[in-house]
C-alpha cells in the first residue's frame, strides 16, 4: 500500500539483485570462521561448569607443558600493575571470569595452540578450584529478600536513590503519567493478567568466530563477524588497556546477529593470545558456547493491567514489569518502559521496570529488544478488553491508536507515524475479511512497536576513472545493507544502481560508524550516504566550474545531469566524472552524521490463523500476515525479506524456545536438536503488506524495518490460541506440553 | 597416532590427503582442503549448513568421518556451479531475495539440488519436508521455498534435454 504523497523515485522501490550475492551461493564468502593466517594457532577457550562459584585459585601449569601448546591465559593477564582480578570490570570478567564465575558456560581460561585439537586436551588440564555458592535463576525469586545474591556490591538504583542493602536488582525504573490509580477506579473495565516469558536465544546460525594479529610494534588487527567495528575495536582496546587506534577491526561477512553480537567475547581473547605467543590466534565457538556462553534474550514477569471506559476508551495502563539481565547489569526493562504502551493514546499510566541478576549468561539485545514481552501482555490485555466490550479487537485498536501528536512512551509527542495506517490495513486485508472455519481453529492479532534509533554514520564514496563510484561503508551489512545504501547513493548522484559498488571497509577506512542495531543502518548510514551523495554534488561542481569556467553556484545539478547556467554545456553525472576525475586528481569525499538518539519509531500489526490440536497440544500456523509502516522501503523485496524474518523468529519464541535449566543451574537443551527453532515444516508462506508512511526524519522516508516484526507475533499467536481453545496463554512457549496443561488435558 | 591416507574425488577432481581417524569431513574440506563454503553451524547434524552429497546421498559433513570418502565422490557448493555458469537454483536464490546473511544459502542450495535432481516435480509440501533439516534464522524460510520453486522448471528442462 503507498501513500497517495509518495515522491517518484527512479532507484529507490525498485529490486535490484544484491551484488554480493554470487560469493554467497557458490561457497566463496568469507566469514568470521573461514579467516586464515599464516603461522596462525587456534585457540580454546574453557567455560564454567557451575552456574554460581567462587574462584579461589586457578593452575595452568599442567596445560601450559602439554605438547604443542604456545600460551595459556586467564582474567589475571588483563590486570594492570597493583589490580587483581577481583578488580576487574564487568565488561572483562565477562569474557574471562575473575574471582567469581556467574553462570554455567562463562568462559574462565584460554589457551593457544597448534591445533584445535591440541587446544582442547590442553583446556581439560587447567585445575580451578571452584568454591560451588546456590545459583537463582528465576527473576521473581532473585527479586526476594533473601535470595542468593550474585554481586555484593550491587544496590538498587531507584528514583529516590541506591538502596541500602546488596540486592539481585540493579534498577528499579518508574514511569508516570497522569494519576493512574484515580483513573483506574474510574474504569468501567479492567482486565489483567499475570505473564512471563522465557530466555530465549537469537539463533544466529554462525556460532561467533575471531581471528587476531598482535604484531611487534603493538599494531594489533582483528577479523571478526561482529555487529559493531568501531564499538568491538572500543570494547577490545578498554579490556586489553591498549589505544584503540592502533587496533584495526576488519569484518567478516556474519551469519546472522539480531543484536547477539553486539558484545565482544572472543575478539580480546584472541588479541591477548597472539600478543602472548607471537603469532595469529583463531578462536571459534562451537554451538554449545554460543547456547551456554553468549547473550541470549531476557526472560520477563509482566504483571499488568488495562482499564477503559464501557465505549472502549483507553484510560489506564498499569504494569510491573521484570526483566531477567542474566549474570551482570543491563537495560532490558527500562526499554520495556520506553515502549510497553506505544501503540495507544493512554492518558494514565504506571511502568515499574525491574533489571535483575540472575545466574544466567549476561542477556543482550535480541530484535527491538524487551518489546516482543512487553507486547505480549499489552496485546493480549487489548484482546481480553475486545472480548468483554464484545467489540472487533482491529476496531478497538483503531479507536485507542497513537497518531501524529500523542505523547509516546518517553513523553514527547509522535512525529508523522502508521499505526493507524497499519490496523486499517489489517481491516481492508483478504487475510482479515477471509472466514476462518473448522474446529480448534483461532485467528490473533497483535500490534507492535519499536522506537528505532540513530546515531553516528560516516561512509566515503570515490569516484572511479570511467565515472562509476565506490561506496566504502563502515556499518557491519547484516541481511543487504550494502544494496540499499548503494540504492540511496544512486538516487541521491543521478546514476544507475550498477554503477555503484558498495562495500563494508575496515575501521581505519572509515569514520566512526555506531553498531549496527536498532534497525539503524538503512536509516542513519543512509542519511551519511545521501550526505556524501550531495557533498560529492557540490565537489563535482567546484571542478566543473573551472572546466567551464562558471561559477561553481550556478552550475545546475537536476535529474542527474550538471549543466552550466546558459545551458550550452551539460552532461551526466557519469559524463562529468570522466570529465572531471578520469582526466583529473582522484576525488574522494565522505559523508557523516549523527542520525540522533531516535528514529521516528516503527509500528508492525500481525494477522494469525492457528489450529491447535486437543490431544497432543501442538499448535500449528495455518495462515500469517505480516504489516508494517516501513517508511519508503528502498529495497521491497528485502523489506518483505525482514518482515518474514522477524515473524517466523516470533512464531519461535511464541511456540517452542525456550533455555531448559536444572536446579542447580546447568543448562540441559544447548543443540539445534532441544532448542527447537522453527523448520520450514513449522511456518507456512509468510504474507506481507508493505505500508509506505514516509518517515519525516529522513531524507528519503526511510524508518527502521528490521526491528518491529518481532514483536507482535508472541501475542497475536496467544490471542490466535485463546480463540482456537477458549483459554488465554500468561506463558511462554506454548508447546504442545503446556497448551495440554492449560487446557486440562495433563496435570501442571 | 597414524594417519589415514584418503584418495577421494571432489566436485570432478582427484583429491588426496592425510587425517587422523577421529576428524569430521566438514574439518577435513574446511581446515585440510581450503574449501570453506561448507559451514559450521552446529556440528551435530540439526542445521544442515555443512550439507555436502556423498556418493549422490545428502550428508551432514559434520557427523561424516573425513576416512569415510576414501574411494567416494563428493559434491560441495564449491561444485554446484558449472564454471562461470551458476546453477538454476543459484540463480533463483539470488532472482528471489533467498538470502540476507548468507551463511545458510550453501547447505540450502546443496540440500535443494539433491531433491530436484530427484524430484524435479517436488511441490511446496515436498520441498518444506525436504529442507526440515537446513535451519535458516533470517528468512523465515518463504523466500527460500519459493526460489526452489521457481527453479524447478529450469531443472525439469534441463532434466528432459
Amino acid at each position: 500500500m503507498v501513500m497517495a504523497d509518495k515522491p517518484q523515485y527512479r532507484v529507490i522501490g525498485t529490486r535490484p539483485l544484491r551484488p554480493d550475492a554470487i560469493d554467497k551461493v557458490t561457497g566463496r564468502a568469507q566469514y568470521g570462521a573461514d579467516t586464515r593466517q599464516s603461522g596462525m594457532l587456534r585457540g580454546y577457550v574453557l567455560r564454567s561448569p557451575h552456574a554460581h562459584a567462587n574462584i579461589r585459585s586457578i593452575d595452568t601449569s599442567k596445560a601450559l607443558a602439554y605438547p604443542g601448546v604456545k600460551a595459556v591465559i586467564t582474567a589475571a593477564d588483563f590486570c594492570l600493575p597493583g589490580q587483581t582480578v577481583a578488580d576487574l570490570p564487568d565488561l572483562t570478567t565477562n569474557i574471562l571470569a575473575g574471582s567469581k564465575v556467574y553462570y554455567h558456560g562463562q568462559a574462565v581460561a584460554a589457551v593457544a595452540a597448534i591445533s584445535d585439537e591440541v587446544a582442547r586436551e590442553a583446556a581439560r588440564l587447567i585445575d580451578v578450584d571452584y568454591e560451588v555458592l546456590q545459583p537463582v535463576l528465576d527473576v521473581r525469586e532473585a527479586m526476594l529478600p533473601g535470595a542468593p545474591v550474585l554481586h555484593e556490591a550491587m544496590r538498587t538504583r531507584t528514583p529516590e536513590g541506591p538502596g541500602a542493602e546488596p540486592s539481585n536488582i540493579v534498577a528499579h525504573a518508574v514511569v508516570v503519567f497522569g494519576d493512574p490509580e484515580a483513573a483506574l477506579a474510574d474504569c468501567d473495565v479492567v482486565v489483567e493478567g499475570d505473564f512471563s516469558t522465557r530466555m530465549v536465544h537469537q539463533g544466529y546460525i554462525e556460532p561467533q568466530a575471531a581471528t587476531a594479529m598482535w604484531n611487534p610494534d603493538g599494531q594489533v588487527t582483528i577479523w571478526t563477524a561482529h555487529q559493531g567495528s568501531f564499538p568491538a575495536r572500543q570494547a577490545t582496546a578498554t579490556i586489553l588497556n591498549h589505544p584503540s587506534s592502533k587496533i584495526k577491526v576488519v569484518l567478516t561477512e556474519i551469519g546472522g546477529g539480531f543484536g547477539g553480537k553486539i558484545a565482544v567475547y572472543l575478539e580480546p581473547v584472541a588479541a591477548m593470545l597472539s600478543k602472548k605467543t607471537g603469532h595469529p590466534v583463531k578462536l571459534q565457538m562451537d554451538r554449545v558456547d554460543v547456547f551456554e556462553g553468549t547473550g541470549p534474550t531476557p526472560g520477563t514477569s509482566i504483571r499488568a493491567k488495562l482499564g477503559a471506559t464501557k465505549d472502549g476508551n483507553f484510560k489506564v495502563y498499569m504494569a510491573d514489569m521484570a526483566y531477567e539481565n542474566g549474570a551482570y547489569a543491563g537495560t532490558a526493562a527500562n526499554y520495556a518502559t520506553m515502549v510497553a504502551t506505544a501503540c495507544y493514546d493512554i492518558e494514565h499510566v504506571r511502568l515499574d521496570g525491574y533489571d535483575v541478576v540472575v545466574n544466567k549468561p549476561r542477556t543482550q539485545d535480541y530484535r527491538a529488544p524487551s518489546s516482543p514481552a512487553a507486547a505480549f501482555a499489552m496485546e493480549q490485555l487489548v484482546d481480553q478488553m475486545a472480548e468483554k466490550l464484545n467489540m472487533d479487537p482491529e476496531k478497538l485498536r483503531l479507536q485507542n491508536s497513537s497518531r501524529e501528536g500523542t505523547r509516546g512512551s518517553m513523553g514527547m509527542p509522535f512525529a508523522r507515524i502508521g499505526h493507524e495506517e497499519i490496523v486499517q490495513a489489517a481491516l481492508d486485508s483478504d487475510h482479515y475479511n477471509s472466514p476462518l472455519e473448522g474446529p480448534n481453529r483461532g485467528r490473533g492479532t497483535a500490534s507492535g512497536y519499536w522506537f528505532n534509533v540513530g546515531l553516528r554514520s560516516s561512509v566515503n564514496v570515490t569516484v572511479q576513472p570511467d565515472g562509476t563510484v565506490a561506496l566504502s561503508v563502515g556499518s557491519t551489512d547484516l541481511s543487504g545493507t550494502r544494496t540499499s545504501l548503494a540504492m540511496q547513493l544512486a538516487e541521491t548522484i543521478g546514476v544507475d544502481f550498477e554503477d555503484v559498488k558498495a562495500a563494508v571497509v575496515d575501521t581505519d577506512s572509515v569514520g566512526y560508524n555506531d553498531v549496527t542495531a536498532g534497525s539503524r543502518v538503512t536509516f542513519g548510514t543512509g542519511m551519511a550516504t545521501y550526505e556524501a551523495g550531495k557533498n560529492l554534488i557540490a565537489a563535482m561542481k567546484e571542478r566543473l566550474a573551472t572546466t567551464w569556467n562558471v561559477p561553481a553556484d550556478d552550475i545546475q545539478f537536476e535529474a542527474g545531469k550538471f549543466s552550466s547556467p546558459d545551458g550550452s554545456k551539460s552532461g551526466t553525472f557519469k559524463e562529468i566524472a570522466q570529465l572531471v576525475v578520469g582526466r583529473g586528481p582522484g576525488l574522494t569525499v565522505s559523508g557523516s552524521v549523527n542520525a540522533g538518539f531516535l528514529q521516528g519509531g516503527g509500528f508492525a500489526h500481525h494477522i494469525v490463523d492457528v489450529e491447535v490440536d486437543p490431544d497432543t497440544g501442538k499448535v500449528q500456523i495455518l495462515r500469517y500476515t505480516a504489516i508494517q509502516d516501513v517508511g519508503t522501503a528502498i529495497h521491497p523485496a528485502y523489506v518483505e525479506g525482514q518482515l518474514q524474518g522477524g515473524a517466523v523468529q516470533g512464531i519461535g519464541w511464541a511456540l517452542n524456545e525456550e533455555y531448559f535449566y536444572d536446579d542447580n543451574g546447568r543448562m540441559l537443551n544447548s543443540s539445534f536438536l532441544d532448542y527447537r527453532m522453527p523448520t520450514t515444516l513449522d511456518v507456512p508462506m509468510i504474507d506481507t503488506i508493505l505500508v509506505e508512511v514516509p518517515n519525516p526524519l529522513h531524507p528519503y522516508g526511510v524508518r527502521g524495518v528490521g526491528e518491529p516484526p518481532i514483536v507482535p507475533p508472541l501475542a497475536a499467536i496467544a490471542n490466535a490460541v485463546a480463540h482456537a481453545t477458549g483459554v488465554r496463554q500468561y506463558q511462554l512457549p506454548m508447546s504442545p506440553r503446556r497448551i495440554l496443561q492449560t487446557t486440562g488435558k495433563i496435570e501442571e | 597416532m597414524s594417519k589415514h591416507h584418503v584418495i577421494t574425488r571432489i566436485n570432478g577432481e582427484q583429491v588426496e590427503f592425510l587425517t587422523d581417524p577421529g576428524t569430521s569431513l566438514l574439518s577435513a574440506l574446511r581446515d585440510q582442503l581450503g574449501l570453506t563454503g561448507s559451514k559450521e553451524g552446529c556440528n551435530n547434524g540439526n542445521c544442515g549448513a555443512c550439507n555436502v552429497v556423498l556418493n549422490g546421498e545428502l550428508v551432514n559433513s559434520c557427523c561424516v568421518l573425513a576416512v569415510e570418502i576414501n574411494g567416494a565422490e563428493l559434491t560441495t557448493i564449491e561444485g554446484v556451479a558449472d564454471g562461470d555458469n551458476l546453477h538454476p537454483l543459484q540463480q533463483s536464490f539470488i532472482n528471489d531475495a533467498a538470502l540476507q546473511c548468507g551463511i545458510c544459502t550453501p547447505g540450502f542450495i546443496v540440500a535443494a539440488k539433491a531433491l530436484l535432481e530427484r524430484e524435479p516435480d517436488a511441490d511446496e509440501a515436498r520441498i518444506r519436508h525436504w529442507l526440515a533439516g537446513n535451519l535458516c534464522r533470517c528468512t523465515g524460510y518463504d523466500k527460500i521455498v519459493q526460489a526452489v520453486l521457481d527453479a524447478a522448471p529450469e531443472m525439469r528442462a534441463a532434466a528432459r534435454a
